[in-house]
């Protein structure tokens, strides 16, 4: 996939490998996101798809054991390079998993500016600014603004996910990792979270971890296939999806195996 | 039902009513204890029994409110000591302890939490008593942390391991520092946890006589000088029903009663916490 | 634009800080073993190994030998025992094998709120209660049928190794079956199941797939209910009598360590006499640190590390 000359390159994963111990989950991958682009990752259960988006934010190397080589690089700088601070890189790289999280003993308002004190303090008014805007990025601000202060439990399935998507994009990000993030909700929020998709990459650059290929199919601009740790596919959706250039990509899209 | 068949559903009976009437044996053993407690006990409490200090021995009357007074203030101070270490040791358990120090720490506390309370009172006595030269309520009290400290360790650690892993992801994918997330995710998510563990340890201590025996001693009259021997209920108990007179084991019956009674309010109000927090997790 | 250069220092200040305060449980076990050790030295030096089997205790003579508080504390426990294990046991298979479902929250409570109790409680209900009760309805019997075995000679006053046993057996049983629950409840639904599909009856799948399962942590268990045992202190010295004496006959008074220890302490005058309650304190710890090491270990095998037995008690 050859990136043309007027799309910016936010994020790149150049020869990654990442390990488990002696284990390779991901091989050899080169990879390159396009900014303000959505990009889904496809492929059966243990291709490494996952492994690969907590790489990109250097939640991988948490996991006792856990392992990285390659680089890969947020505006042309490696992340992994040894002066750099995880912590901070985080900060600049939103994450939503795939079932809710909210932090239970916080409110709605209090769990979405979670993201913002860990910079120090900010003025009240500019945090509500941010928390508002937040939560109307994640569409979710119509239903929870007169109720802003009470337990971010008390929302529905659907609904925690929104608020978990608004807690990651109010220290406003560069980047945006879904990892399955409508696994575990009905099909009404699946389609919620799919249409902030589209909204968001204005914004954001996003990749999405999905292992529904109709969902890939539906939201990202490129889509690249992996099995087995390594990088079969990549390309425009579009293409990926009616002419398959790698015959295992045919047989996963078609459904021969998963 | 061939003969076999019938012996063997026969004794399953058998068995079963068996293990029904020796469950209620034991729990009968209390429900006479707490009965004799109320009948023996309630009759002696009004409100000079709650507000007066002991009269001389053998004459009647009297109550035990530097008794009660004193137990707050034992405890008090036992738990201010006690509760940061344990409830510190058991976050470095559940945060750190996967590692052999860890493990060492689990076995070491797990021991040390059926050590006898005597042999802790001996340590008070000799960190505090001898060289301060006299008893004191912080020699007691001290004693007391001691107790604490490993009850406390196991459960804050059992507490703070409850909460789950996706929470600790989800902050530090935010950019929270590992310490951040431990203080401000972790710990205020299993607080209820955590302070439901603390109000049973404290119940538990508020209950001790043997490492107060040679600490606090015991007082007659009223203090609140943590330098000077103080009486605490449970020392009031075991001087009143082990000495001579009828009207001191009238009150020391009485004192049982408050006794168990702060115990059970405390245990309930450690119950009533976890129910707060749990009600409202879905 | 963020720097993306740095570490944090506050990671490892944290972690620092919490080691400290984890470091203290073994400073704890240390100094306890410390301070025993060094005030009973000169205990140890003039009476040796004989301290643990002499039994003169005269703090006149200067003489001291610890075998009736030892054979008191060790005769005091295992009475006990053998009362509340079938109790605790039956209490903890009841709970998780056989009681209703509405039922187990209020009996669980129960045994948790005997836990609860105090010691010095249970030792004034031993005195008012129990020993009268003993005295009235328990011993004549026993004299009538057992009286011509050694644990049943002599008159019945009351303070005996008896009542020791009895009070330590009530204060040990929900210690005892809050712990047998726990193991069993570790057990997994599968044996049961498996069991009751293969056409046992409920009694033979609790026997025959539940207790060898979790017998480990069962052992473990009753272990840890000696380990209390043996080291509680009000409730046995207000009923066991406090007389440094040793007699096969349940119904003499008796000591255990741990009640010399209360009631001789305050009054050692001597550096001597102190020195060999000191001693007496060393011999108690090792033994309970001793009896309650393998009880965990017992336990960890079924219980795989978690906080059993913590809570409540």
């Amino acid at each position: 996939m050859v990136a043309s000359a007027n799309t910016r390159l936010r994020l790149e994963t150049s020869r990654l490998t990442a390990l488990f111990g002696q284990h390779r989950a991901v091989r050899d991958v080169t990879l390159l996101f396009p900014a303000h682009t959505v990009t889904a990752i496809i492929g059966p259960s243990g291709c490494g798809k996952s492994t690969l988006l907590r790489c990109l934010n250097r939640m991988h190397e948490l996991t006792a054991g856990a392992n990285v080589e390659g680089e890969v690089l947020l505006d042309n700088v490696n992340i992994y390079a040894p002066d750099v601070n995880p912590v901070e890189l985080r900060r600049r790289i939103g994450m939503v998993f795939q079932r809710p999280t909210p932090f239970p003993t916080m409110s709605i308002y209090e769990n979405v500016a979670a993201g913002l004190k860990v910079n120090g303090r900010r003025p009240r008014p500019e945090v509500d600014d941010a928390v508002s805007r937040a939560l109307q990025q994640a569409a979710l601000w119509d239903e929870v603004k007169d109720r802003l202060h009470t337990s971010a439990l008390d929302l529905s399935g659907g609904q925690q996910q929104r608020l978990c998507i608004a807690r990651a994009v109010a220290p406003q990000p560069e980047i945006l990792l879904l990892d399955e993030p409508t696994a575990s909700l009905d099909p009404a929020g699946t389609q919620r979270i799919e249409e902030l998709c589209h909204a968001l990459k204005r914004l954001y650059t996003i990749v999405i971890v999905t292992h529904n290929m109709q969902q890939a199919a539906r939201v990202s601009d490129y889509t690249a296939f992996m099995y087995l740790g390594s990088l079969i596919e990549v390309g425009r959706t579009d293409e990926i999806f009616t002419k398959p250039k790698v015959e295992q990509t045919e047989a996963y899209i078609t459904g021969r195996f998963g | 039902m061939s003969a076999s068949a019938f012996r063997r559903h026969l004794t399953s009976r058998v068995m079963t009513a068996l293990v029904v009437v020796l469950s209620f044996t034991a729990v009968l053993a209390l429900v006479l204890i707490l009965g004799n407690l109320v009948a023996k006990g309630a009759s002696s409490i009004d409100w000079a029994f709650f507000t007066k200090s002991p009269v001389p021995a053998g004459q009647s009357g009297g109550g035990v409110a530097n008794a009660i007074v004193g137990t707050a203030v034992v405890v008090g101070l036992a738990a201010l000591i006690g509760v940061p270490i344990g409830v510190g040791a058991g976050m470095y358990l559940a945060e750190y302890g996967a590692g052999r120090l860890g493990f060492l720490v689990r076995f070491i506390a797990d021991v040390l939490n059926g050590t006898p309370s005597i042999v802790v009172g001996i340590v008070g006595w000799t960190f505090i008593v001898k060289p301060t030269r006299h008893f004191s309520a912080l020699a007691g009290s001290v004693a007391l942390a001691i107790l604490m400290i490993p009850m406390l360790a196991r459960t804050t650690e059992e507490m703070v391991r409850l909460v789950p892993n996706s929470l600790r992801e989800a902050a530090l994918a935010l950019g929270y520092p590992r310490w951040r997330t431990s203080l401000k995710i972790v710990a205020r998510t299993a607080m209820g946890g955590i302070v439901t563990g603390c109000l049973v340890g404290i119940a538990r201590i508020a209950g001790e006589t043997a490492p107060l025996l040679f600490t606090a001693l015991g007082n007659l009259n009223f203090t609140l000088n943590v330098n000077q021997p103080m009486q605490t209920l449970s020392l009031q108990i075991y001087v009143y029903a082990t000495g001579p007179f009828d009207e001191w084991h009238r009150l020391a019956w009485a004192s049982a009663l408050v006794l168990m009674g702060l115990v059970l309010i405390i245990s309930l109000a450690a119950r009533w916490v976890t129910r707060q927090r749990y009600g409202s997790i879905r | 634009m963020t720097s993306l250069l740095g570490r944090d220092r506050s990671d490892r200040i944290y972690r620092r800080v919490l080691t400290g305060f984890a470091l203290i449980l073994p400073a704890l076990i240390l100094i306890i073993l410390g301070v025993l050790f060094f005030n009973a030295l000169p205990a140890l030096k003039r009476f040796g190994p004989s301290f643990l089997w002499t039994s003169t205790w005269d703090p006149v003579a200067e003489v001291y030998g610890a075998a009736p508080m030892i054979f008191g504390t060790l005769a005091s426990s295992l009475l006990a025992l053998l009362i509340a294990v079938p109790l605790a046991l039956s209490v903890a298979i009841f709970l998780t094998e056989f009681s209703p479902r509405w039922l187990r929250r209020p009996v669980a409570f129960l045994v948790e709120l005997l836990a609860a109790i105090p010691s010095v409680v249970y030792g004034m209900w031993g005195i008012f209660v129990l020993i009268p009760f003993l005295r009235s309805y328990i011993v004549p019997p026993l004299k009538a049928l057992f009286g011509w075995t050694p644990f049943l000679q002599g008159v019945f006053y009351g303070n005996s190794l008896l009542a020791g046993g009895v009070i330590l057996a009530i204060m040990v049983v929900p210690y005892i079956a809050a712990v047998s629950r726990e193991v069993l409840l570790a057990v997994p639904t599968s044996q049961r199941e498996a069991a009751l599909a293969m056409g046992a009856t409920r009694w033979e799948a609790v026997r025959s797939a539940v207790l060898p399962y979790g017998r480990a942590g069962l052992i473990g268990a009753v272990i840890l209910g000696l380990g209390r045992a043996l080291g509680e202190t009000m409730a046995v010295t207000m009923v066991i009598g406090n007389r440094h004496d040793i007699s096969l006959s349940m119904l003499q008074p008796a000591y255990t360590m741990a009640a010399a220890i209360a009631n001789e302490f305050s009054e050692a005058t001597t550096a001597t006499y102190q020195s060999a309650l000191m001693e007496v304190g060393l011999v108690l710890f090792v033994l309970t640190v001793t009896v309650n090491a393998i009880a965990r270990i017992l336990i960890w095998r079924v219980a795989r590390g978690a906080a059993v037995g913590s809570s409540a008690l």
